[in-house]
């Protein structure tokens, strides 16, 4: 019975493994409480801005920008695809990149170009098994302290890319952090600006300030600078939201693996003090059986 | 003194000044601007610079601003900044560091592309405002 010792080391193998498990469940933990403070402490800039420029805009008007007009004729696209660096979360690339995967396929049928804009390295990856054409790649800032100078500086990129032509369209695929348990992947147009929605005032602030508001410049140059600044509000936010749905997704994944490594531990721990029992009893056989003999 | 205004000054990365102020005075892209309660609501884009403002207590204090756009109310002043930091919290080396590259950058740099220049230019202009506030701490 060489089985006993081959249980045995499973047993002890299924054990480091949960170690690993626990371990990247708890530090996840910890960092998915960072990536939920740092979107936290985002909130009052963007509820502030979208307050703001919802304001503006419903001054100047529709049309009063390029980036708020919507092309009439749709030659190319482009998308932001938001994954994570790492493995070892579940279904949480896999989900993602199946969102943009449709996508990607719809406007191949349509025989519409579309460009990419990768964050992270599944998402690369995916970009090259697909031969799409990669504009820019964001590696190693997923998953860790974003900083706005990032969202900032591939939003500029988007910008110019879209004012210049090269596509008429910019989409967006990200994961929207609901709550701990569940991350859903969506998918926003991120230029044209959309049209864009009126605020509420925060309760209590002063209420009638749309007519004699004084602008400077003027509310269509304020308007001019703030729609720029929207598209890396806007990216900021999906790269947040993304970096903890992933840890958040991860710290689940690690959960159920822990809980599984458990599963396992118990029913080896079960198998090899049945077989051990068998062995023991079918040794008392023996000798009893050869005490019967010896006496008869 | 009638009253105090709610000073707010945000960035994408966290709150950096909530408190009430006598008096805020700030950089506006065409020109400087004090706002004491009351004020016409108002809404500005901000060059880089020191937003000042006197405490209840009649401290004055100095918050450099970068990339911003203020809003004044009757009761309230919000400044969204992309970079904002009190003077206690300037790091002067890093600063000087700052201005120096800049500085470099911008004399080898005058043929080449325009953006580039622009770049150096702002980041100049962040050092040497960033500068001129440190120095402001100092005790005369």
């Amino acid at each position: 019975m060489a089985t006993l010792k081959d249980v045995k080391n499973k047993i002890k193998a299924v054990r480091k493994t949960r170690q690993i498990t626990k371990a990247m469940n708890m530090v996840a933990a910890s960092k998915l409480r960072g990536a939920q403070e740092r979107m936290e402490s985002f909130r009052p800039y963007a509820r502030k801005f979208a307050e703001v420029l919802g304001h503006l805009a419903a001054r100047a008007g529709e049309g009063a920008h390029p980036l708020l007009a919507p092309r009439e004729e749709i030659r190319a696209v482009h998308l932001v695809l938001c994954t994570s660096d790492r493995g070892l979360c579940g279904g949480f690339n896999t989900n993602l990149i199946e969102k943009a995967q449709a996508f990607y396929r719809e406007k191949k049928a349509a025989g519409i170009p579309c460009s990419f804009t990768a964050f992270g390295r599944k998402g690369r990856n995916w970009c090259r098994k697909m031969n799409a054409e990669i504009e820019s790649e964001h590696l190693g800032i997923m998953g860790t302290a974003v900083k706005f100078g990032e969202a900032q500086g591939a939003a500029r990129t988007l910008v110019e890319g879209y004012l210049a032509e090269r596509y008429d369209q910019v989409w967006i695929v990200y994961a929207e952090f609901l709550t701990v348990a569940r991350q859903a992947p969506v998918l926003r147009p991120l230029l044209p600006v959309p049209p864009i929605e009126q605020v509420a005032r925060e309760p209590g602030a002063y209420e009638g300030w749309l007519p004699e508001h004084l602008c400077e410049p003027s509310a269509a140059a304020l308007l001019g600078e703030m729609l720029p600044r929207n598209v890396s509000v806007q990216l900021y936010r999906a790269l947040l939201e993304t970096s903890a749905s992933e840890h958040a997704a991860r710290m689940l994944a690690m959960d159920n693996a822990t809980k599984a490594c458990n599963d396992m531990i118990h029913n080896l721990t079960l198998a090899y003090n049945k077989a051990r029992q068998a062995a023991i009893t079918a040794e008392l056989m023996d000798i009893v059986g050869g005490a019967e003999a010896l006496k008869g | 003194m009638a009253g105090t205004i709610k000073l707010e000054i945000v960035t994408p990365e966290r709150v950096v000044v909530s408190e009430e102020a006598q008096i805020v005075t700030a950089p506006g892209t065409l020109g400087e601007f004090g706002v004491l309660i009351g004020h016409t609501p108002f809404l500005t884009a901000l060059q880089t610079g020191a937003v000042r403002y006197l405490d209840p207590q009649g401290g004055e204090h100095f918050v450099f601003v970068s990339g911003g756009f203020a809003e004044a109310l009757p009761d309230r002043v919000t400044v969204l900044a992309e970079s904002a930091e009190r003077r206690r919290d300037i790091d002067v080396e890093r600063a000087r560091a700052a201005l120096e590259r800049a500085q470099k950058r911008l004399a080898e740099q005058r043929s080449r592309e325009a953006v580039d220049f622009a770049r150096a230019q702002a980041a100049l202009q962040r050092a040497l405002v960033r500068l001129k506030i440190a120095e402001k701490s100092r005790p005369q």
